[in-house]
C-alpha cells in the first residue's frame, strides 16, 4: 500500500497563511512536484514495457536465428510423410508382353564387397571365397586382401544360397549390399528385343542399373524414371507366340543344317511385331561380350531380323508385279514375254528354268519368272521404281524401337542404272532386313497403306499413307496365295489357313566381291490368311542345305517355307486366328472329347 | 474480476499447451505408425517382386514345354493344331467353377487363347 498524500499540503498552506507568507507559491511547488513523480513514473513504466517488446523481439530473432542455422547445418530431408514408399518406386520399370507377361523384371540380390582391414584370417577367407565361387582364384584373393586397400568389389550379385555360405565363412571383413539385379526370366526368349542391362554406377547400398542393348537401352530413360512409378514397358510381342516361333525356327535351322535364322511376324494392320527371332540367339541374364575379331554378324548379338541387312532376292518381285497394276500398266492376265537369256550391260539375267516364251503377270510371280519381272520393271521405268521402292520404306531405318536398327541403313545403288533397275526388280543390288521386308509387304497388303513397324503394343490401326489401291493390294495378296498352290511355295500350305508368300533364294555377296557359290540366303515372305491378310510373316534361313528327294537342296521353297508352314500352323492358333475350313463338329466332338 | 481472468487465461494457456502437446506426441505416433507401413509395403513389394519374378520363372515357356513333354502321356495331351478351335458355349465346366462370362458368339470372341489375359496374382 503505499501512502496516500493529500492533494494540497494544508499544513504548510495553514503554516504560511500564519506567517503571512504567500500560500500559492507553496501550492505550486506542490503540484511541480507531484508532475515530477507523475512523469517519473511514466518514464520507468514506458522503459519496462521497451525492455519487455526488447526481449521479445530478441527472443523471435533468436528462435529464427537457431532454427535457420539447424537447417543450414542438417542434411537436406524431405517430409516423413511426402517420403512415401519411394524405395519401392526407385527401381527400374519391367518389361511386359503384349498380355502382360513379365519379359524383364528386377530381382533384389545382395552383392558382396569385402573391407580387408576388417578380415582376421585373410587366408582363410581366400580359400572359403574361393571354394563358394569357382572362378574366383584364391591367390588373386589373397593377393586383393593384404594389398593394403581397404575397400574392394568381389561379385555384382550374388544368391541367396552363396550369401548364406559366405555368411558362415563368419568373417566380419566380408560385407553385403543389397543390389536389385535385372532378370530376364524366359532366358534366351526375345533376347534380341530385350538386350540387356549392366549395372552403372555402384555404391554400397545401390547400384544404377543401364540398358546395354535392344528395348533397354532405347526407353533406358524411361524406364528408370522414378515419375513413372513402376509401371511396366509393354511391348507388342506375344510371349507364347515368341516361343513358338523360336522353337520351330531353331528346328528348322537344324533341320536345314543353316548357320542362321531369322523370322518377323507382324500385324499388318497396326505394325506391331508381334514376334521377332533371330538365331542363334543369348542369354540376356548372362550377356555375353562382342566379338573383338571377325565379323560382328556372326555374334550371337547380332539381330539378324533387324540389324542384318540382305539381298532377298525374289521376294521383291511382288513389289514389281503390283506397282505394274498400280500404274494400270498390266492386268494379272496379261502375257509378259520371258523368252531369255536376257543380256544388259554384260550381264544375262536368266530363269531357274525356260518358263517358255510367254507367262501372265501372275504367271510371272507363280513361277518366279526374273525376265518377266525385268520386263515389268521396264515398263515402270526408273524413276517411279525408285519413287515404289521408297514410299514402301525400303530406303531408310525402319525406326522400331530397337536401338540396333540405327544402323541397319539398306544398301542401294547411288547411280541407279538400267542394270540396278532390272536387277532390283527381283530383289538382287538392293540389301534390307527382314524388318524392312515384313513392314514393305504389311503395306502392300494391308489394303495399300504405309505401316511403320513398332515394337509396342498399340490398339489401333496406323493409317499411314496410301501406297497402292486396295484393288491392288487384294490382287496382290491373291498372287501370293496362288504361288502357294501352283507355284514355288508349294510346302506353305497350312490346313485352314490360306497362306499366301513369295519365296526367295539369294546368292550371297562375298565381300572381297561377286557372289559365293552354293551359298544361298533363303526367304519366304508370307501372308496369312490371304484372302483378308492379318500377319505377315518373313522366315529367313542362312546358308541352308538339305538332301531331300536325293537332291541337295537349298532354295527357299525346299528349305524357308516348311520351316515358314511350320510356324503359322503353330502360331496363328495362339494369334487367335479361327481356321477357315475346319469342321465345327469336329471341333465339338474334340472338345467333349476332352472332359 | 481481474484475477478471475487471468486466472482463466492462465488455465486456457496451461489446457492449450498440454492439447498441442499431446497432438505432438500423437502425429509422432502417427509418423513412425506410417514409416512402419511404409517399410513393410516395401517390404511387401519387394516380396511381391520375387514372387512374381518366380511366377514368371516358372512359367518361362522352355521349362513348360518341357513338362509338357514329360507329362505328355499321363495327362492325354494332344500336339496343338488349328482343329482343336471351338465355342466356348461348347464346353461343359464343372459345376464347381463358374463359366466366364457369356460372350455374344462372334469370330473375335472364340479366341480365347490369345485374347485371355494371364494374371499371375
Amino acid at each position: 500500500m503505499t501512502r496516500r498524500i493529500a492533494l494540497r499540503p494544508l499544513a504548510r498552506i495553514l503554516e504560511a497563511r500564519a506567517s503571512g507568507a504567500n500560500p500559492d507559491a507553496i501550492e505550486r511547488e506542490n503540484l511541480a512536484r507531484r508532475h515530477e513523480q507523475a512523469r517519473d513514473r511514466m518514464r520507468q513504466r514506458a522503459e519496462s514495457r521497451l525492455l519487455m517488446l526488447a526481449t521479445a523481439f530478441f527472443a523471435a530473432f533468436l528462435t529464427v536465428g537457431v532454427k535457420m542455422t539447424t537447417l543450414a547445418g542438417s542434411e537436406p530431408e524431405e517430409p516423413h510423410i511426402a517420403r512415401s514408399a519411394a524405395s519401392v518406386l526407385g527401381t527400374r520399370a519391367d518389361i511386359v508382353d503384349r498380355q502382360g507377361r513379365v519379359l524383364a523384371t528386377n530381382l533384389v540380390t545382395n552383392s558382396l564387397y569385402v573391407q580387408p582391414n576388417d578380415l582376421i584370417d585373410p587366408v582363410t577367407a581366400a580359400a572359403g571365397l574361393a571354394e563358394i565361387f569357382p572362378d574366383l582364384e584364391e591367390d588373386w584373393l589373397l593377393r586383393r586382401f593384404t594389398s593394403g586397400s581397404s575397400f574392394a568389389w568381389l561379385r555384382g550379385s550374388i544368391s541367396p544360397e552363396q550369401q548364406q555360405r559366405v555368411h558362415d565363412l563368419g568373417e566380419p571383413g566380408l560385407l553385403f549390399g543389397p543390389r536389385d539385379m535385372r532378370l530376364y526370366p524366359n532366358g534366351a526368349l526375345a533376347a534380341h528385343v530385350l538386350g540387356g542391362a549392366r549395372f552403372g554406377e555402384q555404391a554400397v547400398n545401390s547400384a544404377e542399373i543401364l540398358g546395354v542393348a535392344g528395348i533397354e537401352a532405347q526407353f533406358d530413360a524411361e524406364l528408370r524414371d522414378p515419375a513413372r512409378n513402376g509401371e511396366p514397358l509393354q511391348l507388342s510381342l506375344d510371349l507364347t507366340v515368341q516361343a513358338a516361333v523360336e522353337e520351330v525356327l531353331a528346328g528348322g535351322m537344324t533341320l536345314m543344317n543353316a548357320i542362321g535364322a531369322a523370322a518377323v511376324l507382324m500385324d499388318v494392320e497396326t505394325g506391331e511385331v508381334i514376334s521377332l527371332a533371330s538365331l542363334p540367339d543369348f542369354d540376356p541374364n548372362a550377356r555375353p561380350r562382342p566379338l573383338l575379331v571377325g565379323d560382328q554378324a556372326d555374334s550371337p548379338l547380332f539381330n539378324r531380323a533387324l540389324q542384318g541387312v540382305y539381298e532377298l532376292g525374289s521376294v521383291f518381285k511382288i513389289f514389281t508385279a503390283a506397282q505394274a497394276l498400280e500404274l494400270d500398266l498390266v492386268e494379272p492376265e496379261t502375257m509378259i514375254d520371258t523368252r531369255g537369256p536376257l543380256r544388259m550391260a554384260g550381264f544375262s539375267i536368266e530363269d531357274f528354268s525356260n518358263y517358255g516364251p510367254e507367262n501372265s503377270v501372275t504367271d510371272v510371280i507363280v513361277r518366279s519368272s526374273n525376265i518377266g519381272t525385268v520386263r515389268l520393271a521396264e515398263m515402270i521405268g526408273t524413276e517411279r521404281q525408285q519413287e515404289f521402292l521408297r514410299s514402301l520404306g525400303l530406303f531408310e531405318t525402319t525406326g522400331i524401337e530397337v536401338v540396333e536398327q540405327r544402323a541397319a541403313r539398306p544398301l542401294y545403288p547411288s547411280r541407279w542404272t538400267d542394270l540396278s533397275r532390272a536387277t532390283i526388280s527381283y530383289g538382287h543390288g538392293i540389301s534390307v532386313s527382314p524388318l524392312h521386308l515384313a513392314a514393305a509387304y504389311a503395306s502392300l497388303l494391308n489394303g495399300g497403306t504405309r505401316v511403320r513397324p513398332t515394337i509396342l503394343r498399340r490398339d489401333t490401326p496406323q493409317e499411314g499413307e496410301r501406297v497402292v489401291s486396295e484393288e491392288v493390294s487384294a490382287l496382290a495378296a491373291a498372287m501370293l496365295r496362288q504361288v502357294v498352290t501352283d507355284g514355288t511355295a508349294s510346302l506353305g500350305e497350312v490346313e485352314g489357313y490360306e497362306v499366301g508368300g513369295k519365296t526367295g533364294s539369294a546368292d550371297k555377296p562375298d565381300p572381297e566381291g561377286g557372289y559365293y557359290e552354293g551359298r544361298l540366303l533363303s526367304t519366304f515372305a508370307s501372308v496369312f490368311p490371304a484372302n483378308d491378310p492379318q500377319y505377315v510373316l518373313i522366315v529367313t534361313l542362312d546358308e541352308p542345305n538339305i538332301v531331300m528327294l536325293g537332291e541337295e537342296r537349298r532354295t527357299a521353297g525346299w528349305t524357308a517355307v516348311p520351316v515358314a508352314a511350320e510356324i503359322i500352323r503353330r502360331a496363328a492358333p495362339l494369334l487367335g486366328l479361327r481356321p477357315e475350313s475346319v469342321d465345327p463338329e469336329l471341333a465339338y466332338q474334340l472338345s467333349s472329347a476332352s472332359q | 474480476m481481474r484475477g478471475l481472468v487471468t486466472f482463466l487465461s492462465a488455465f486456457v494457456v496451461v489446457a492449450l499447451g498440454y492439447w498441442a502437446y499431446h497432438q505432438n506426441i500423437l502425429t509422432q505416433q502417427s509418423i513412425r505408425e506410417v514409416e512402419r507401413l511404409q517399410r513393410e509395403i516395401g517390404l511387401e513389394g519387394e516380396n511381391l517382386s520375387v514372387l512374381r519374378a518366380e511366377w514368371a520363372y516358372l512359367n518361362r515357356p522352355d521349362r513348360l514345354r518341357e513338362l509338357v513333354d514329360l507329362n505328355f502321356d499321363r495327362l492325354g495331351l494332344l500336339p496343338m493344331s488349328p482343329a482343336q478351335f471351338a465355342v466356348m458355349d461348347e464346353i461343359v465346366w464343372r459345376p464347381e467353377t463358374q463359366p466366364p462370362e457369356a460372350v455374344p458368339l462372334q469370330a473375335e470372341n472364340i479366341l480365347f487363347s490369345a485374347s485371355q489375359t494371364e494374371e499371375p496374382l
